[in-house]
């Protein structure tokens, strides 16, 4: 099943076509570091969650499309002229959606994505520990 | 089991799986990113000419009062040279239309405009997709369609079709 | 004739598995005993069948047959014969006519080999996996048939896409199909087992080998992918959360789950409806799976044979086998007894705790993989990534590893802890002692990786506990077999946690002669060079990567481009270079050339990365699959076995 993954890949960005492509270098910032390592620390951080718009599944922070290049050249841009990871994640959700950040915000629509996980935990719990009562009382139907 | 309608519950959870699989291939997923940025002001930007002979572009020169149309283009998409067509029969009607291209060389947007005609009244240079990605914009040729005031109506994605074009001149009249 | 005969063979392999399938049903209602003497001979003729058919479909690819359509579409005369031969899998036909190969040969080995249920369960068992063979049967023979003849014979073949001629995914998706669909048996199992209710523990020792068997291959297949993915993608991610990785996992989660529960029923009789319901998951989400990726639910482009017909076929038959299940399991398993009870704090007790969050797992990876549907459907797109999976799924994996370390110590029905207050001390004090050093040395890292590492610290010492005392010639296998995979988790977790706190990152444009300093190395970029590969051109870098301790090693990243095929757009790959060291992996990638404001392209992107412990994972992968496979070959009895004929020659030999 991975092969699928990787044939997107290959199809995707990591091996764009060449021909479809500009022929400018990337953005200074899109394959070079912050100096300061705290900053540059934040910026890999907000770009890991980031998704890439015209790849597969693939986040900014890895992968050789030239927009995403451009985007980490944005955040980078950003995060060195001290706005906060926070602040640049709310001015790409009002552009393009949550869509593009990987860690879904909680509201009505993904209320049961993250509640789902604990609920069923509840209820497995409820029902399993419902068997250990009853199985610590009795013992002597043990040996039936 | 005590309980009996929780042996249920699995085919329950399965019925809901299949609720969603049945629903996506019924319809099949929108596969392009719509911008967010719809009936928002311009972003601020002040792009310089991406190649001689043509003005840059201000977002501040958009809001004159005419509504317009600010094309997402570049030399190097294929897609793009389909379009020229509609954008000049745009500009044939009287529409007035801006540029921004994206991740260009001015030797070769030159090219671009000798082959495939010059409808823009401007053209700024994007180098680096930031006013592309201030506005939303997730690939080229996209086009947006500004109202007097500077504020974005609308955005079309993908090459702008024949059959759009009297459509997009009949909304652009309308915001006047 | 090739292809001809390969089609008539799975005709009738299909009309023998209706055969089973009819015979076994009529059985199960009249009792007619010669009816049943049908089943197993009709089983392993359908194994043996298909996998001649498939044999075939190799023959056909090797002889670069180009009148089959499958052949011209995916392969070439010019390919290496190795890739002629990976190229018959490497489809979508292919790949089906092995699934159901895998899945009919199983049903053979149960019929020649399963002795130790009781005969009406075991034709129930065979007419189940015969049923799962009559649907993938018709779907491929209706929608998906390898051995169609094209009109007119192509001079040769399209497939000669280089970049599928990889070692790695020759033989990836082969070890994960193994995997999904040996599930299938121990399905089948619970559905024989759930129509004669004969669920106890001989049902759950026939299938518990089954279970061990297919889980190896998923572990060996995921770990194998991860690794692929980590040299082949350029930027040593090594898993991604994606939906197509996703729905690998899961059925792995399901199989973890499963292996222990049915433990619990084999040892003590107990928890035997959730045995049978983790059975009917596991093929389930196999088959999910395959239907996910098949009809391109979620991977919307070029993924391959997006087919909304097939889709729709696979839907149909997944509806009717998984429903079909469910819905015996709702109905039979409220007559089926609990079983024994157990307290809280016993090997039982712990056990339902790691189903119950294995479970939860495997519910939430589902949850997120296809939740983006369901928001779709109320109006908003999102993305589920690893922010969602890290901070929902990593707590609750972290418990798991704390019950794993309890479990194997507490004793089956009611402990009283001794032994594990006993052994605990020490366990504890090497989480304590990981976590200090961490805290004192390790600067800033983050809660879920230093939390990883400190479990990874308590499970290594805890999981070796069971041996202590132990004469470990004596020590059964099944026992050796759990410690090496629960100490390969701790070996993999400790590997994940110190790549994702320590990892060091350096992303330059350097000019031959620079230095590069990353971690403890001095990587000197040399220069570039242009390099002739047999179907493409390539820069290939050269550094030198020098230690602390002054030892220097050289590494050749390359920059590849393969020319466009049939009119397609020329493609680029990057071949990172990667320097295994004891304490981690040096990686390195070349990227593209950086023009200066000259002009001149006199400097190179240059993506370098220390990785401490990133081959730990693997290892610990590994590790799971040898304990794994330990523990089969201790269940399955194979030793006792090849024991027992030994010692019956021995005594031959003596015999006068």
């Amino acid at each position: 099943m991975r092969l699928m993954l990787v044939l997107l890949g290959l199809l995707g960005a990591f091996a764009a076509p060449l021909a479809a492509q500009d022929r400018l270098p990337p953005a200074p910032y899109a394959y070079e570091q912050l100096r300061d390592p705290a900053k540059e620390a934040r910026a890999k951080a907000l770009m890991e969650e980031l998704r890439c718009l015209v790849c597969q599944g693939q986040s900014i922070a890895d992968s050789d499309a030239p927009l995403a290049g451009d985007m980490r050249h944005e955040v980078r841009s950003k995060i060195a002229a001290g706005e906060s990871p926070d602040e640049i994640k709310a001015w790409l959700v009002a552009r393009y959606g949550n869509w593009v950040s990987y860690d879904p915000p909680f509201d009505g629509a993904t209320a049961f994505l993250w509640l789902g996980p604990l609920l069923f935990l509840l209820l497995g719990g409820w029902l399993a520990f419902g068997r250990f009562r009853r199985g610590a009382s009795d013992d002597a139907e043990d040996s039936a | 089991m005590t309980n009996r309608w929780v042996l249920f519950v699995p085919l329950a959870i399965m019925g809901l799986l299949f609720g969603a699989f049945i629903y996506r291939l019924v319809t099949p997923a929108e596969t392009l990113i719509q911008s967010q940025w719809i009936d928002k002001p311009m972003p601020l930007f002040d792009l310089p000419p991406a190649t001689a002979g043509v003005a840059g572009l201000k977002s501040s020169q958009l809001a004159d009062g005419k509504p317009r149309l600010v094309n997402v283009f570049a030399s190097w998409c294929i897609p793009c040279r389909a379009e020229a067509p509609q954008l000049e029969a745009l500009k044939a009607a009287g529409v007035p239309i801006d540029g921004i291209a994206i991740r260009d060389r001015p030797e070769d947007v030159a090219m671009f405009l000798r082959e495939y005609g010059n409808p823009f009244d401007r053209i700024g240079s994007d180098m680096q997709s930031s006013v592309q990605i201030a506005l939303g914009s997730s690939g080229v040729p996209e086009t947006f369609l500004i109202d007097g005031k500077g504020v974005i109506r609308e955005q079309i994605q993908g090459v702008i079709l024949a059959e759009q074009v009297p459509e997009i001149v009949a909304k652009l009249e309308a915001m006047k | 004739m090739i292809a001809e005969l390969g089609l008539a063979l799975l005709w009738i392999a299909a009309a023998l598995a209706c055969l089973s399938l009819v015979a076994g049903a009529l059985y199960l209602r009249g009792g007619q005993k010669d009816l049943a003497a049908l089943v197993r001979p009709a089983s392993v003729a359908q194994g043996v069948l298909t996998a001649t058919a498939f044999g075939l479909l190799i023959a056909l690819f090797v002889r670069s047959d180009m009148s089959v359509e499958l052949v011209a579409r995916n392969s070439n005369s010019l390919k290496p014969m190795i890739f002629k031969i990976a190229g018959t899998w490497g489809n979508h036909e292919g790949s089906m006519l092995l699934w159901l190969t895998i899945l009919t040969l199983s049903g053979a080995l149960i019929a020649l080999f399963e002795k130790r249920l009781r005969e009406d369960t075991l034709i129930a068992t065979l007419s189940a996996q015969a049923a799962l063979g009559l649907g993938f049967f018709a779907f491929l023979i209706f929608s998906s048939n390898p051995f169609n003849r094209l009109p007119v014979a192509p001079p040769d073949g399209q497939g000669l896409n280089p970049l599928l001629q990889d070692i790695g995914l020759a033989f990836h998706p082969p070890t994960l199909y193994v995997g999904y669909v040996g599930l299938s048996v121990a399905f089948s199992f619970a559905v024989g087992a759930l129509i004669t209710r004969e669920i106890g523990p001989a049902f759950a020792r026939a299938m518990r080998p089954w279970v061990l068997f297919s889980w190896i291959f998923l572990t060996i297949g995921i770990t194998a992918g991860s690794y692929w993915a980590y040299y082949e993608l350029g930027w040593g991610g090594w898993w991604f959360w994606d939906p197509v990785e996703n729905v690998s996992l899961i059925p792995w989660l399901a199989g973890a789950a499963l292996l222990h529960s049915v433990a619990v029923t084999a040892t003590r009789n107990a928890l035997r409806a959730w045995t049978v319901m983790l059975a009917v998951i596991g093929f389930s989400m196999s088959m999910v799976g395959t239907f996910i990726v098949r009809s391109g639910l979620l991977t919307s482009v070029h993924s391959f044979a997006v087919d909304p017909e097939r889709g729709t076929f696979l839907l149909v038959l997944m509806a009717i086998y998984i429903g079909g299940a469910l819905t015996l399991f709702a109905l039979r398993a409220g007559s089926v007894a609990e079983g024994k009870k157990f307290a809280l704090l016993s090997r039982e007790g712990a056990l339902v705790i790691n189903n119950l969050l294995l479970t939860t797992i495997l519910a939430l990876v589902l949850l997120g993989t296809l939740y983006p549907i369901v928001a779709e459907a109320m109006g908003e797109k999102i993305s589920v990534g690893p922010p969602y999976y890290n901070r929902v799924a990593g707590p609750l994996a972290l418990i798991l590893c704390l019950v794993m370390v309890a479990g194997p110590l507490l004793g089956w029905r009611k402990d009283d802890g001794k032994k594990l207050w006993s052994r605990l001390p020490l366990a504890i004090f090497a989480g304590a002692a990981v976590l200090f050093a961490l805290i004192l040395f390790g600067g800033k890292v983050g809660i879920l990786p230093l939390l990883g590492m400190t479990v990874a610290g308590v499970v290594a010492v805890a999981s070796l506990a069971p041996l202590w005392g132990r004469n470990l010639r004596r020590t059964p296998l099944p026992t050796w077999g759990m410690v090496v995979a629960h100490f390969g988790v701790a070996v993999c977790l400790a590997g994940m946690g110190a790549e994702s706190a320590f990892i060091k990152e350096r992303l330059v444009a350097a000019a031959p002669g620079d230095v590069i300093k990353v971690g403890d190395f001095a990587v000197k970029f040399v220069g570039v060079k242009p390099v002739a590969g047999p179907n493409f051109t390539s820069i290939e870098g050269t550094l030198v990567a020098t230690t602390s301790g002054g030892q220097s090693f050289t590494m050749r990243p390359e920059a590849r481009t393969f020319p466009g095929l049939m009119g397609t757009a020329p493609t680029e790959t990057n071949e990172a270079a990667l320097l295994t060291r004891p304490g981690g992996q040096l990686y390195a990638v070349l990227g593209q050339p950086v023009t200066s404001d000259d002009g001149i392209a006199d400097r190179y992107q240059i993506r370098l990365w220390w990785k401490p412990l990133v081959w730990w994972i693997w290892l610990g992968g590994g590790l799971i699959a040898l304990g794994a496979t330990l523990s089969m070959l201790g269940r399955a009895q194979l030793l006792a076995i090849w024991r027992a004929r030994r010692h019956r020659k021995s005594q031959e030999r003596f015999a006068p």
